[in-house]
This record gives structure tokens, sequence and C-alpha cells, in this order.
């Protein structure tokens, strides 16, 4: 029984102390949900530091959207928009989701730049990463054997190119497999007979982003900034970050600083295409 | 280290160096109970490990026969969900292997020129140079391996990628090679002088003596340093990660693209939801890969205590 006493009073200690110091330390922001908006919640979070502590954490976007329901975080994201469902069992719970975009998702397709092909459909793409098709030369390219580059099965990037392109079927396991944006441009700007997916952040020089249509009729178009904005580019999808009614404080200042130019510049830099064009 | 502490006491003993005294009659006191708790911290550290790694790996049984684990195929996100881990266990034993036959004899050579051959001003400087090698950090290695090794093998062999096993296995020996070679001089010097000069007055040459003397007398540490060598390649992740290509198919290959076990789970550990049967199907990777290392670590010492019964 004393023993009990003693911890239950340092307990109580601990969670005054906590009250103090949030009391007077800097503003608390909780981010929930998408792994692919992620990367974007954590440069917000070190740009806002330590004025507001946006603290990150993943799942997906349906976790996070569960939580923004439930109440249990501040910002939910998520790469999807809210289905009915969650907007009513929401409503029902009294709470009402806005809904931001604060980025968008392009995957660029990318090859050498020695690579003469011009242009690639949905469908090859399927070919070429289920293993059908191992050399250009069936795809009008030159006589080299396809090396298939992929990011890692658990990733965000991997979920968008596999829902979006890939009909939720899994790559060939004679892929390389690598574990962020910037190990695929690498690899592929090394290897003659690379192809791969890379987020539009990581377009660089030395990587040939080739025109993609989802089917043999076209429209191809090339993955850029200006036509992941206007939604002509294809693979490519808009990123939310959901709160619960119009936000104050400093959740509100954690979404203005998300759609300011200095924010969307962070969105680039995580690899994703802003929602407007910037200023250089 | 207290050198002068010690000359002070015999001429005069002042407060400063009795209180000096006390505090190292206090410390003989307490000496050994110190270090019995220090030791049991890495043993401690050691089970907490163990047990840890294990709890979190047995769930996946709630979703995977045991026997599927050894299957052909990694399809953690697929569904339902395979986790077949035979791949990665293969290219692990695969580029290890690769890295031995490589670091092995460039370890022990450079041992014996260390030990044997080379003046002292030259020996100084490799042995420096060897410790700078140990130093360089598994990130930079890979990195190498990226942007030189990688391309070099590609070209050399005419392949369509040089993200493959034999550039992890160049790496991994270039790796391996300051912890085998440092240990294996430290064997090579540890053998008597008097074996090399008892060898060397029968009118043998040196490098008999080193190769028919030295050599097998150091055989045990030499044993060790081998073994240690393949520790490092055997758990090295990062330099692996960003040079094999990751692949999990199976292969006996050394010019296709594999996934080690310490690769699989650097690759996929970090978006894995916690808690999932993806998640606990990394924390086997993970028990397997202990007890690999236990079980060479076992056959080693087993071996090694072979040897010393039949020297003896």
């Amino acid at each position: 029984m004393k023993r009990l006493h003693i911890w239950s009073s340092l307990l109580l200690g601990l969670a005054l102390l906590g009250v103090a110091f949030s009391a007077t330390a800097s503003d608390e922001v909780t981010y929930k949900g998408s792994t692919t908006v992620l990367p974007i919640a954590g440069l917000l979070s070190e740009a806002l530091a330590p004025n507001i502590v946006l603290s990150v954490q993943g799942g997906g976007s349906g976790t996070g959207i569960a939580a923004i329901i439930d109440g249990t975080t501040d910002i939910a994201g998520s790469s999807r928009y809210m289905k009915l469902e969650e907007f009513q069992k929401a409503v029902a719970n009294g709470v009402m989701p806005y809904v931001w975009e604060v980025a968008i998702d392009a995957l660029a397709i990318v090859v050498h730049p020695s690579n003469p092909i011009e242009q690639i459909i949905y469908e090859d793409l399927r070919r070429i990463y289920f293993g059908g098709v191992t050399n250009w030369s069936v795809l009008g390219g030159p006589a080299m054997p396809i090396v298939v580059v992929s990011r890692d099965t658990s990733s965000g990037t991997y979920g968008t190119f596999k829902e979006v392109v890939l009909e939720n079927q899994e790559v060939t396991d004679g892929a390389l497999f690598q574990s962020s944006n910037g190990a695929v441009a690498t690899t592929v700007a090394s290897t003659p007979g690379a192809i791969g997916y890379v987020g539009l952040g990581y377009l660089q020089p030395s990587l040939k982003a080739i025109p993609l249509a989802k089917t043999a009729e076209g429209p191809f178009v090339a993955a850029s900034v200006e036509t992941a904005l206007s939604l002509e580019y294809p693979l490519s999808r808009p990123l939310f970050m959901i709160t619960n009614g119009y936000p104050q404080g400093a959740v509100a200042r954690v979404i203005r600083f998300a759609l300011s130019d200095e924010g969307q510049r962070l969105v680039l830099e995580a690899g994703y295409a802003p929602i407007r064009a910037l200023s250089e | 280290m207290n050198g002068n502490g010690e000359t002070d006491v015999t001429r005069a003993p002042s407060l400063a160096s009795r209180r000096r005294l006390a505090v190292r009659r206090f410390a003989q006191k307490v000496d050994r109970p110190i270090f019995f708790a220090l030791g049991l911290v890495s043993l401690v550290a050691l089970g907490v490990i163990f047990v840890f790694v294990v709890r979190e790996a047995i769930p996946v049984f709630r979703y995977v026969s045991p026997f599927s684990l050894l299957g052909p195929a990694w399809h953690p996100t697929s569904e339902p969900p395979l986790f077949g881990a035979l791949p990665m266990i293969a290219a692990t034993g695969l580029v290890t292997l690769g890295a031995l036959v490589l670091a092995i004899p460039l370890g022990f050579a450079s041992a014996g020129f260390v030990a044997e051959i080379a003046p002292p001003a030259l020996r100084d400087l490799a042995k420096s140079l060897l410790e700078l090698l140990a130093a360089i950090p598994s990130v930079v290695y890979g990195l190498f391996g990226l942007t030189v090794v990688a391309p070099f093998v590609q070209r050399t062999f005419n392949l369509p990628t040089g993200q493959n096993g034999l550039s992890a296995s160049l790496i991994l020996a270039l790796m391996a090679l300051p912890t085998v070679a440092s240990l294996a001089e430290d064997a090579l010097t540890a053998v008597p002088k008097a074996h090399r000069e008892a060898s060397l007055a029968l009118g043998a040459s040196r490098w008999q003596t080193t190769w028919r003397v030295v050599f097998p007398s150091a055989f045990s540490g030499l044993f060790g340093a081998a073994v240690l060598g393949m520790g490092r390649a055997v758990g090295e992740t990062m330099a692996v990660l960003m040079v094999a290509g990751n692949s999990p198919v199976l292969t006996w290959s050394f010019l296709r693209p594999v996934r080690t076990l310490t690769a699989g789970i650097a690759l996929e550990m970090a978006e894995a939801p916690s808690g999932s049967a993806h998640y606990h199907a990394l924390f086997m990777l993970g028990a397997i890969l202990l007890l690999l290392a236990l079980a060479t670590n076992g056959l080693a010492e087993w071996f090694r205590g072979r040897v010393a019964r039949q020297g003896e």
C-alpha cells in the first residue's frame, strides 16, 4: 500500500510538472497518417521547431483519418480523399473535417539518359515491372537487358506506384529494391539499362524522364511541376492534410506554413510537386 | 598514470596523498564487485536483446506456419503475405563467403608482412593505415561501393547492373580486412621469439620460418581473426543495402542482385506498420540472424577447442 502511495504521488508530481511545462513551453501539434505525406510533415516539423513542436507519426491514411474522427490527432495526413462513411462517422462524432490540399504526388518514370526510348504507357510498365518484358528491344529500344528499379515494398511511393500503375500486384523479385528516392535516382543514373520511378523533386539532368500515358491513345505527358499542377500528368494524385473544423491557433499556423511559399518549397524538397507555381 | 603520486607518498605523506591512499585502498576493496557488475551489464544486455527479438518474432506464427519461413518467396505486402526467408539466408551466406575468400588471404598476408617482414617505420605506417580503414563509417563504404565498385563490376563483367553479390562481397572484404589483419597480426606477434630463432638457427629461411613455424603456432589466434571478420561481414547492413541490389531472389550467382538478412530488415523496417505481420516477420529475420551468429561462434569455439587438443 505504502509503495503504491509513493508511486502515485510520483506520477502525480510528474503530471503536474508536465502541465507546468506545456503551459510555458512551445505549442504542441500532432500529425498522424499517410506515410506518403510523412516526409512533408517531417520537414515542416523541423522548420517550425522550436516555436511549434509538431510531432509526426505514420500509420497510413486510414489510421490518420480514424484518428481525426476520434479526436486523437490535430492533423491527419492522407494520400486519398475522405470517404463518405468517414465523413458521416466524423460528423456523428461532432467532428467537422476540413481537407487541405498541401502537395501533389507525381511519380516520374525515369531511364538512363542514353536510353533512346521516347514514351511509355501503363501496360508497358506493367509488363516490365511484372518481369514479362526483360529487354528494351521489345519496346522498340536497343537490345539491352532491362534493369528494373523499385522502391522497397513498404514505402508510400511503392504503394502509389503499385496502386495506380500495377493494379495492386507485386513487382517482380528480380527488381533492384532501393531504400530511398535518392538511391533510385543514383542507380538509374549509373545503369544504362535501368528504369525506375522517383518523386518530382528528384528529377535531375543525369536522369531522363519519359513522357507517360495511360493508354497508347495518349496523350503522352512529360512529368513536371506544371503538368502535375494542371493534373495532365497521369501518375499523380493530391495529398491532403485534414483538420477538425477550420483550424485555430498553432494548428492554423502549421497549415498556413505548409501552404506558404516556404512550406511549398519543403514540399518540393520532400520529393513532391507544390500545389502552385513557386516564384524563384 | 599516477607515477608522480607514488613518489610523493614516499617523500612526505601530506594530507592529500594520505587521502589518495585511502581512495586507493577503497578502490582495491570494491574493484571486484564493480568489475563483476560491469561484466554482468553486457551479459544482461545480450539476454535482453535476445529475449526482445524472439518475443517480437514469435507472433509471426499467428499468420504463417514455421515451415513457410524457409520458403523461396518474400512478398510481405501482398495478400496473403509470403514470408519466405530462404533467399535472404542464402544471400547472407553467399556474400559472406565471397568476402571471406578475399579478406582472409589478404588479411593474413598483410598481418604476416607487418609482424614478420616490415621494418619498424613501415610497420607503424601499415598498422595505422589499417586502423584508419577500420574507422571509416560503413555508409562511406556504401557510397564508395555504389559509385566506384558497382560500375567497375558492371563494366568488367558486362552486366546489366553492378549492384550484385560480387560488389557486396568486395566492399565487405574491404571492411572485414582491418579486423582480420589486426587480429591476425596480434596472433603472429604473440608467437614467442624463441620459436623463430630456433627455426632460423636450424637453417630454415625466413619464408619457411614464417610459413611453417609462426603461422601454425598462431593458428588459434588466426582462426579467431577469421571468425571475427566473418561476424563483421554477416552483420554489416548499410554498405550491403547500398550495393547488393536487394532483389529477394534465390540464387547462387555472385553476378545477380541479392538481398541479405540485414539489408532486408533495414529496407523494410522503417515503414512496416508496428505490430503487423510484416513487422513480426522482420523481427523473425533478426532472430534468424542472431541464431546464425550464435551458431558460427559456437562452431568456431568447438573447432578451436578440437584443434587445441590435437596440438597437445
